[in-house]
Parts: structure tokens; C-alpha cells; sequence
């Protein structure tokens, strides 16, 4: 969650903007309230809030990339998902996003709780540990998985928290959170809508991207 | 223009001051937080830049507790350079080709402003410890009384550092509709049990010196120099950092080989900080030195909402950014965090940072790039939403 770019993300770009972060961009209303947890250079806020409009705010962990996105005139605070989204109050944003994060906080758990709860939606992507190519290296190899999208060693690597896919619906189910969306990301960057079929999801996308919210309460 | 003379600050009259003065409380008084009301009262202040047609490009800067309304130009005591003029002027962070900008001096100053130091009409002489103990919210009205005078209804921002960051958040939660941006720097939404005691101390000296009087030199011709000078050393070690003492001044001996084995100022150190406390007090009065400490340590913005200092930005409009120092020790970043959670449970729009230095406290008025590369970020962010467009290439 420092300022450079996030374990598992797809850098090509498109349209002048990351492949995934452009994925959680189509998704989100014009001149919507967004908070970016873990915003890291303020790519995402600076395109919402040029291209939708929006009142884009981040966090994000690492000083130098706060400074720099508050040095490009984005309004970003240094700040930890674990410990800081319980400040915020209830439905404070349209949309409160957590691009491949949830894997390195303490408490994966309770920051999604926060996220559904500050944010009327909640956007959520989550390298895919059930992808084939690290069941691959797991089964075949027996080594932990080291790849484009989980460049870091053992040893090294910030992510605590490994879930796949299915694991990931499977704690939305049990916490109450409502998935509207969700979309797998193949190797290339490639998004796919999936429904009920986790099945080809798990084993094919790198990564989920999710659009939540938590349940009315009825 | 030539210091004026600077011997001692009995000598100078006030009044005589390059820039403004305006009298106010003249229709209605300022009722001050202690109950006294206060009429025709003076507020010396400065100026740079234009305002602009709309009225739209006005930023007013909040001066720190020995900072005055001279921020960018020759300080006419002194001599010296103005206390922001790396930060504020034609190209600079704060762009007076751009911006209006406006500092007055504090209420309970002494450069100006009403303070001790004037008269009281009602006797016809120095107020002294008769002027009734203002608060930096009585501050804030002041200056706010200021600005409707100068026709301003809503400033594009208040920016101030230490004592002028305490009047910052004074104005965000006290005045949200009359400003658009607010940058608290290096400061804190009150005064911890250590701030007061380090004031205390300060005062402290003052009132042992024996030329104090009762708070009525002025009257007897006499100042409590030595009291104050003190007050400023203490002060002024709460502004550096180990750190910086130790680059600075290490363990050095002062123009000596060998210690002398006596009190005089054997270390660089000693000399630097009475060089310090008897610069000071050729240009700063010590019952304004009294007045302002205590209305620092009398903030506390949280206790008039109950505690809850996210109260005292509900719903705010205002565009924040809140910097600290890594090695401040006096309004650490702790603090300022204090207040950026805050502004997050009131859903305020705030961007935070904390800029890596060595220089304690004082780096806020400091050539420190990050801290300018952050402002300068910031203000040309917040202009371009405020409609002022962006500032060309620099």
C-alpha cells in the first residue's frame, strides 16, 4: 500500500488511465463523492474528477505519494485503511474504492465493513489467489506464488490477507454485503462479468472487481 | 525604507508604522469572549497584491504569537526581511501577482493593533494588565470586522502556521461561508497540559523580573527586558529540535578554546539564545507577550462542541489542507492528525500532510521545497475550483 504501484496491478493503460482503475471509473455515477483508499499517485482521483466530475478524495499510506498527489492539487491525507475509515461517518461518499488493498490491511474484514458503511457503494478489487497460474506454481511446483500479478517474494510481500474470488463473495454473503457487480480480470486485462458461475471466474481471473453495498436494513 | 529607530520599542510610536490602520467597533462593539466589550478600537494590517473586480482573490494570512502584519516587505523595526517573504510575494508560493493578500496584526499585539500597550481612554493611560484577556476567537472577529471593512465577503483562503493556524480553524469553524480554503500549518485545535507550561514559564519570567511592575513599566519607564528575554529563550528552544541545535551549535565553545570555567556563555549555544532573547524584546512588548500566550493557552475548539471537535467543522464547505513537521515537538503531527480525523467525521474535503524536516517548529517559516511544492499544489488546486484559473507555468 505504498505509493507505487499496488501488488497485481495491470499496468497497461487505456485511454490514458490504468486498465483496472478504468474499470472502477466506468462504474461509478458523474459528480459522484468518491474516497480512494490507497489512491497511490492520485491516478484514479485526478480522472474522476476531470473526466466525471466528481468530488474525488484519497488516502493513502505512503507520505511521498501524498505529497504528490496533494502537490497536483488532489485533496489526499495520509492515512491508514486499518485504523482511519472509522473516522468517517455513515454514507459520507457515493463511492468509497479499495483497489487491490484489502489483501495487505490487518483486519480485511472490518475494512470492509467500514467501506459499505461510509460509502453507499463500495468498490472492491482483490488479486485472485485461486487463479490457475498460482494454483500452477502451489501444485506443480510447491513454491509460493510469484508472478506479474503477485510480484513479491515470501519473505518480502506487504499481502497478509489471500483470498480468491470465491472466498471473497463467499465473507460479502456472510457480512451482508450485496455484490451488484462483479467482474474478473484475465491476464491481459480482459474484463468478464460473472454471476452465480464462480467457477471459470476463480480459475480465470487474475483479479475480482466488485461493486457492493451493504443491505438495507428492510 | 530605514528601520526605524529600534533601540526600544517605549520609543517607536505604533501608530507611526508603514501600512493600514483602521478604527472598528465604532457602530457595534466587539464583545470579546470575557463579556467586556470593546469599541473604537484600532487593527493595524498590511497589504499585497489587488483585489480583483469580483472581489474573489483575497487570502488572508494569520500571523504567528511574534509574527506582526509585516509578512513580506523590510520589517520597519527590524531591518529584517519580512517572516514569510520566501513564501509570499510577486511569483512566489502565495502569488501577489495573483492574490490579495491581507495580515493584520493580532488583538493584544503591540505593532499596531489594540494591546496593553495603548492607551485606555477611559484613564488616559497604557491599558497594561487592564485590557481585558482576549481569546484567539476574539482574534478571529477582529480580523473578521477587518474584512467587512475591506468589502470582502468571502476570502478564497486563510493560511497561518502555529498561533496563525489556531486562528485558521478558529475562522473554518466560526466563519465556513466566508472563506473557501483554509490551510492550518504546523498547529493544534488547542493547547496540551505542555504548551501551557511552556508559556507558563515564559510568563513567569516576565512577572519575576522586578522592572515588570505590576504589568505597569510603561508608566514607571521602564521594561522587563530581562524577564523577556527569558520568556523568548525558553520559547524559542520549543521551536528548533535537537536535531538542529546539535547541526547548528553541536557542543561548540563561543570564541574560546577552553572553558572558562564560569557562567559566562562558554557554549555557541548560550550565545545564540541570548542573542535571541535580546533581539527580541527591541521589538515585542512583554504584556502583549502575556495576553497572547494566555489566549493560546485558553483555545480549545473541541470544548465549545462539547468535546467532539468534529462538531466544530459539521457540514463545513471549506477546502482544507493540513501540514505538519516531522520534527515539530511543540504541535506535532499528532496533533494536526487530531484534527484531519476530525475533518474526516465531519466529512470535510482535507488533504494532509506531514513534510519530513529537521527543524522543529520553526520550519513552517522556513525554505523547506516539500512544504512549498505542497502549498503551492494545494493553492493552485483550490484556485482553479474557485474559478481564479490556474497559475501559469513556474
Amino acid at each position: 500500500m505504498d505509493s507505487s504501484t499496488p501488488p497485481g496491478t495491470v499496468r497497461e493503460t487505456r485511454n490514458g488511465i490504468r486498465i483496472d482503475l478504468k474499470l472502477v471509473a466506468d462504474m461509478i455515477e458523474p459528480g459522484s463523492r468518491v474516497l480512494d483508499v490507497g489512491c497511490g499517485d492520485g491516478e484514479l482521483i485526478d480522472y474522476l474528477n476531470r473526466v466525471k466530475q466528481a468530488d474525488g478524495r484519497g488516502i493513502e499510506l505512503g507520505m511521498e505519494g501524498v505529497n504528490a498527489c496533494v502537490a497536483a492539487g488532489l485533496p489526499v491525507i495520509q492515512g491508514d485503511a486499518d485504523t482511519d475509515l472509522s473516522d468517517y461517518p455513515d454514507n459520507a461518499f457515493d463511492y468509497v474504492i479499495l483497489s487491490l488493498t484489502l489483501q495487505a490491511t490487518r483486519a480485511p474484514r472490518d475494512v470492509l465493513a467500514n467501506l459499505v458503511r461510509i460509502g453507499r457503494h463500495a468498490i472492491v478489487s482483490i488479486p485472485n489467489f485461486a487463479h490457475w497460474r498460482v494454483r500452477w506454481q502451489i501444485a506443480v511446483h510447491g513454491r509460493m506464488p510469484v508472478n506479474k500479478a503477485l510480484p513479491y517474494q515470501w519473505y518480502d510481500t506487504p499481502n497478509i490477507h489471500f483470498c480468491s474470488i470465491r472466498d471473497f463473495v463467499s465473507l460479502c454473503d456472510e457480512m451482508g454485503i450485496v455484490v451488484e457487480r462483479a467482474m474478473a480480470l484475465d491476464h491481459r486485462g480482459g474484463a468478464r462479468r460473472f454471476g452465480r458461475s464462480l467457477y471459470f471466474a476463480n480459475v480465470f481471473g487474475e483479479q475480482g472487481v466488485f461493486l457492493l453495498r451493504r443491505r438495507t436494513a428492510a | 525604507m530605514a528601520p526605524l529607530k529600534s533601540r526600544s520599542l517605549a520609543e517607536w510610536d505604533a501608530r507611526s508604522l508603514p501600512g493600514h490602520q483602521v478604527v472598528l467597533g465604532q457602530a457595534v462593539p466587539l464583545t470579546l469572549d470575557c463579556g467586556t466589550e470593546l469599541r473604537d478600537f484600532t487593527v493595524a494590517y498590511q497589504t499585497y497584491g489587488t483585489l480583483n473586480a469580483q472581489r474573489s482573490n483575497a487570502i488572508l494570512i494569520c500571523h504567528a504569537l511574534t509574527g506582526d502584519q509585516f509578512v513580506a516587505e523590510t520589517h520597519p523595526v527590524t531591518g529584517k526581511p519580512g517572516w514569510w517573504s520566501t513564501l509570499v510575494g510577486p511569483g512566489r508560493v502565495i502569488d501577489t501577482d495573483r492574490f490579495f493578500v491581507v495580515c493584520s496584526n493580532i488583538l493584544g499585539g503591540c505593532m499596531g493593533t489594540a494591546g496593553p500597550t495603548d492607551l485606555n481612554p477611559q484613564t488616559n493611560k497604557p491599558w497594561a494588565l487592564d485590557f481585558p484577556v482576549i481569546t484567539i476567537r476574539d482574534m478571529v472577529r477582529a480580523q473578521a470586522m477587518l474584512i467587512d471593512h475591506l468589502g470582502i465577503d468571502r476570502l478564497f483562503a486563510v493560511i497561518g502556521g502555529s498561533l496563525g493556524g489556531m486562528q485558521v480553524l478558529e475562522w473554518a469553524s466560526s466563519y465556513p461561508d466566508r472563506m473557501f480554503a483554509a490551510v492550518p500549518i504546523a498547529t493544534a485545535a488547542h493547547h496540551t497540559a505542555q504548551n501551557i507550561a511552556f508559556h507558563e514559564l515564559g510568563r513567569q519570567a516576565i512577572m519575576a523580573d522586578p522592572d515588570w511592575r505590576g504589568g505597569n513599566y510603561q508608566l514607571e519607564g521602564v521594561r522587563p527586558e530581562r524577564g523577556l528575554a527569558v520568556a523568548r529563550m525558553a520559547g524559542h528552544i520549543t521551536y528548533l529540535s535537537e536535531a538542529a541545535l546539535t547541526r547548528k551549535f553541536g557542543r561548540r565553545l563561543q570564541n574560546r578554546d577552553e572553558l572558562t570555567y564560569g557562567f559566562d556563555a562558554d557554549f555557541q549555544v548560550e550565545s545564540y539564545l541570548r542573542h535571541q532573547g535580546s533581539t527580541f524584546v527591541d521589538r515585542f512588548d512583554a504584556n502583549s507577550y502575556l495576553y497572547i500566550t494566555r489566549a493560546m493557552d485558553y483555545f480549545d475548539l473541541a470544548a465549545r462542541h462539547s468535546g467532539v471537535l468534529a462538531e466544530a467543522f459539521r457540514g463545513s464547505p471549506v477546502r482544507f489542507c493540513v501540514i505538519s513537521f516531522t520534527s515539530d515537538w511543540l504541535y506535532p503531527t499528532a496533533e494536526c492528525r487530531t484534527i484531519v480525523h476530525a475533518l474526516n467525521a465531519a466529512a470535510a474535503n482535507v488533504s494532509f500532510v506531514e513534510i519530513t524536516s529537521d527543524q522543529g517548529h520553526d520550519s513552517f517559516l522556513l525554505e523547506e521545497p516539500e512544504f512549498f511544492r505542497v502549498m503551492t499544489g494545494f493553492i493552485d488546486g483550490a484556485a482553479e475550483r474557485y474559478g481564479l484559473g490556474r497559475s501559469a507555468e513556474r
